[in-house]
């Protein structure tokens, strides 16, 4: 059984079909792209799975769940995790607890609890800590742990963003062009990273990416969308070489 | 008879909601903020136009008085977007609603220093002037009142639908940056928008006047003006006179038919319903955040 | 500057940073408990003020501060708390019960006008609130069986262990009271924002997508916030009703509201101090005012003169100020300070830099 499953899925938004008739499935322990020109649907398939969308018609399956029967916040609890194209962090508060708020999902306290600080509280706050440090360590985030990110730069809240996404403990993570605007250093580092988070920690990677030099190098296969459809599936070497690709991007040979 | 006598003086007083809603509706409009200082400025501005007008003051003529104070109400509203809310480009916009609501403590504040805090009216040449209509008799304020507020809404909503640079302001206020890309001068376009509902208070504080008395606090109508833009749909002018001349029309017919007290409260349980059944006014125009 | 070196995790877990620190904490909490010996009749009463402000200003600045949701009608639950503690305690129920329950009573009632308001955003919350406490002035007047109405209501002590805590008989007790439910409710608040449900306020209120993808339950966690913060509000009121000793519709008129968000703005938002800060700037303020009147007085002869609206007319212009030069409030400033003295000389201008971005809207049309 595959870890997502995406059967028929359709979306409308009133006249405008932004997903179209999309079947595919991601296999546990691989990393899998999504590219495509922009309009094709990317990112909607990402709000798909994070519930923002209600599909018009079709199924999506998460580890044998069906998705479509939980709540935008409910997704996490599956174990999946994402990171978004514009970077939605929480901007008044500091890396480490931007990555705490990671941890949301393994709370196990109540109200009364945490506003008396039972000792029960204090065990689960020191389990948060040495899971969220050994991503800072993971990620080399020391340098920012106590500073706001209202006053990081551009790639290191990249950066930040994954490791809030990894501190759900996720199986699944979802990459929502992790590389858009980083500098050629940062994208090398990046492509490292989601090498590590897949072969280290064993999760799941699926991202949607315009850098085909990142694409080519990390992923195992790739899903070529064009206006909410598929193009191509397979390796990244078979769907560049695809003519239904080349001409998405290059336009038809004349 | 006596409900048409009492529908009438409703909607007289609602049109005086409707045209301070109006101005909380056209900067809302176009820059996207809440102004809620928009009933101290009506207030404000009868106050200029009785300094002018009144022999205790400097005696000038009404007609000369009148555009006099509109062009001050005009300029004040310029200044204040020029010296203050520009500063505030970028920030969020409940920072612009504690700014305003501030803003209304010191106009009044500043009203009852130079004015003093007994009730006042305007000396106007309609006073004490009657129509009768039918068994109805209209006081010629009241009349004045409804003409010169349909007028008015007509003419914005015109310029604001059909004129270039009213949908230009509608631009500048949904996409600031793209608007800005697209030749819009967004900071021009805002500080004419604030003179624009200086001199629309001006107007409704003229009115006010004629009609009964202010003093500094009668600014506080705002509250009961701004639930009015709420009612009607804020973002759309015509809504704003409806949501006025409801809640101009609920007042006395609650206390008449349910009990005195209820007169306050008809206009905010209306609005608490509003709120809670159709969250954005009659016309809503929100979605959700896109990500 | 000094530098922690921290070698456990529990060091960034708990609230003071280091030894330094907390023993400042203490040292302010010992002095703060001395009052009364160091304090006339009269300042002991307008700090038992500052104080009952201060809970009021933690009440909303959870929900407003840290949750990031406007409330302009938080008088309102003021006002619940305060009758409910009244009627409570004249139905015969000891104070030690009807003080508590009154809190918890006015969450029930703050979770019951969240339901409705939770579709609500930024300013249509703040016009729902607003709308709310122009209605509670009402309806008091209307449930006059109940509340006396215009009339008002008079509590003069209330018996802890059979021992008469009173305003004006016995004002230390009655500050000794109100400085425990103030440290009480600090450090409960302290402690929430250790925990997930603190964190998860902190998310609703700068993202509510990614609160979201975290696993958050946006409304539910509205709804807990508005319960905290009402609860708290509903304390602060309470002690107020038996400071003024007796109160009807008007003690907690809408322009409490409005002076109670206004305070948090400018202690700053987002912090505890914040609640603090402003509570003194709202306290002391009139007393400020007097003297400045009197000193003016003085100087250019004349006697002194009574300026209606002054207090709010200053208070108005200060608000301004610190929104266009200092957003962050005094505590904001004192941050930024502090900084400049532990950095001294490489302070740079732009740490504290916020960012500044083209409004876009949420409109359709």
């Amino acid at each position: 059984m595959s870890l997502l499953e995406f059967e028929n899925v359709t979306l409308k938004f009133g006249g405008l079909t932004a997903v179209n008739d999309l079947s595919f499935s991601v296999e546990e322990g691989e990393v899998f792209a999504i590219v495509g020109p922009n309009g094709a649907g990317k990112s909607t398939v990402f709000n798909l799975i994070s519930r923002f969308y209600d599909p018009y018609a079709g199924q999506i399956r998460f580890d044998g769940h069906d998705l479509l029967q939980v709540k935008p916040s409910g997704v996490a609890a599956y174990g999946v995790a994402r990171t978004f194209q514009n970077i939605e962090l929480f901007e008044h508060a500091t890396v480490l607890q931007n990555l705490l708020v990671g941890r949301h999902r393994h709370r196990r306290t109540n109200l009364l609890s945490e506003v008396f600080f039972t000792p029960s509280a204090r065990r689960q706050e020191l389990e948060n800590r040495e899971k969220v440090e050994e991503i800072i360590d993971f990620l080399d985030l020391q340098a920012y742990r106590d500073k706001m990110i209202a006053g990081l730069p551009y790639g290191v809240r990249k950066v930040v963003e994954v490791a809030r996404a990894l501190a759900t403990d996720p199986k699944l993570l979802l990459l929502d062009e992790p590389a858009s605007g980083l500098s050629v250093e940062e994208t090398t580092d990046m492509r490292w990273w989601i090498d590590d988070i897949r072969r280290q920690m064993g999760i799941t990677v699926l991202m949607v990416e315009h850098d085909m030099g990142l694409v080519s190098g990390v992923s195992d296969r790739v899903l070529a969308m064009a206006d909410g459809a598929k193009l191509a599936l397979g390796t990244p070497a078979q769907v560049q070489s695809h003519p239904a690709v080349v001409e998405a991007y290059l336009g038809k040979a004349s | 008879m006596d409900n048409a006598q009492l529908l009438i003086s409703g909607l007289a007083n609602g049109c005086v909601y409707g045209l301070i809603a109006l101005g909380f509706v056209l900067i809302y409009k176009a820059t996207e903020a809440v102004n809620f200082a928009q009933g101290d400025f009506m207030m404000l501005g009868a106050f200029v136009t009785i300094g002018l007008t009144n022999t205790e003051y400097m005696g000038l003529p009404f007609w000369l008085a009148l555009p006099i104070s509109l062009g001050i109400m005009g300029a004040l509203g310029y200044l204040l977007d020029r010296l203050i809310i520009r500063r505030l480009f970028g920030e969020s916009q409940t920072a612009v609603v504690i700014l305003t609501i501030a803003l209304g403590f010191v106009i009044r504040f500043v009203a009852g220093l130079i004015w003093g805090h007994e009730p006042q009216t305007l000396e106007n040449p309609l006073a004490g002037k009657e129509v009768r209509f039918g068994g109805l008799v209209l006081g010629m304020e009241d009349v004045a009142v409804i003409v010169v507020t349909v007028l008015l809404t007509w003419g914005l909503y015109v310029f604001f639908s059909k004129t270039k640079l009213g949908l230009a302001m509608q631009g500048a206020s949904q996409n600031q940056l793209a608007a800005y890309y697209m030749g819009i001068p967004v900071k021009r376009v805002q500080g004419f928008i604030w003179g624009l509902a200086g001199v629309v208070a001006g107007i409704a504080g003229i009115l006010f006047a004629a009609k009964g008395s202010v003093d500094p606090t009668t600014g506080l109508l705002g509250i009961k003006a701004f639930a009015a833009a709420v009612i009607g749909g804020f973002g759309s002018l015509p809504g704003a006179l409806a949501g006025g001349l409801i809640v101009g029309v609920i007042e006395p017919f609650a206390s008449r038919y349910i009990a005195a007290g209820y007169s306050q409260i008809a206009p905010y349980a209306l609005l608490l319903a509003v709120l809670i059944f159709r969250p954005h006014g009659l016309f809503s125009q929100v979605r959700v955040k896109k990500v | 500057m000094r530098i922690v070196f921290k070698t456990d995790y529990m060091q960034d877990i708990r609230p003071w940073k280091d030894g330094y620190q907390l023993s400042l904490y203490l040292i302010l909490l010992a002095v703060v408990f001395a009052a009364p010996w160091w304090l006339d009749a009269f300042y002991l009463g307008e700090l038992t003020n500052v104080l009952i402000w201060a809970i009021a200003g933690l009440g909303l600045m959870i929900l407003t501060g840290h949750t990031g949701q406007a409330s302009l009608g938080h008088a309102a639950f003021l006002a619940f708390g305060c009758y409910a503690n009244v009627i409570l305690i004249e139905s015969g129920v000891p104070f030690l019960v009807a003080f508590p329950l009154a809190g918890i009573l006015t969450g029930i009632a703050g979770v019951t006008v969240a339901i409705p308001a939770l579709r609500l955003h930024g300013i249509y919350l703040a016009i729902f609130t607003l709308a709310l406490s122009i209605l509670m002035d009402d309806l008091i007047v209307l449930a006059e069986p109940i509340t006396g109405g215009v009339a008002g209501k008079y509590m003069g002590g209330v018996e802890i262990f059979g021992h008469l805590v009173d305003r004006w008989g016995t004002p230390e007790q009655f500050y000794w009271l109100v400085l425990a439910v103030t440290v009480l409710v600090t450090l409960g608040y302290i402690n929430l924002l250790r925990t997930p449900l603190g964190r998860s306020f902190i998310a609703v209120r700068d993202s509510e997508v990614s609160a979201q993808a975290m696993g958050i339950d946006i409304a539910r966690t509205k709804t807990v916030s508005f319960a905290l913060s009402c609860a708290v509000t509903g304390w602060a009121g309470a002690l107020m009703g038996l400071y003024a000793g007796a109160f009807n519709n008007e003690t907690f008129s809408v322009v409490i509201s409005i002076q109670l968000l206004m305070m948090i703005v400018i202690g700053g938002l987002g912090s505890i101090h914040g609640a603090f800060l402003g509570a003194i700037v709202i306290g002391f303020l009139p007393q400020f005012l007097s003297i400045a009147k009197e000193y003016a007085g003085a100087l250019f002869g004349g006697g002194t003169v009574a300026i209606p609206g002054l207090e709010f007319g200053i208070f108005g212009m200060i608000l301004i100020g610190f929104i266009l030069f200092e957003p962050m409030g005094i505590y904001g400033r004192w941050l930024k300070i502090r900084t400049w003295f532990e950095l001294f000389p490489f302070y740079r201008k732009d740490m504290f830099k916020r960012q500044k971005s083209y409004l876009k809207t949420e409109r359709l049309r």
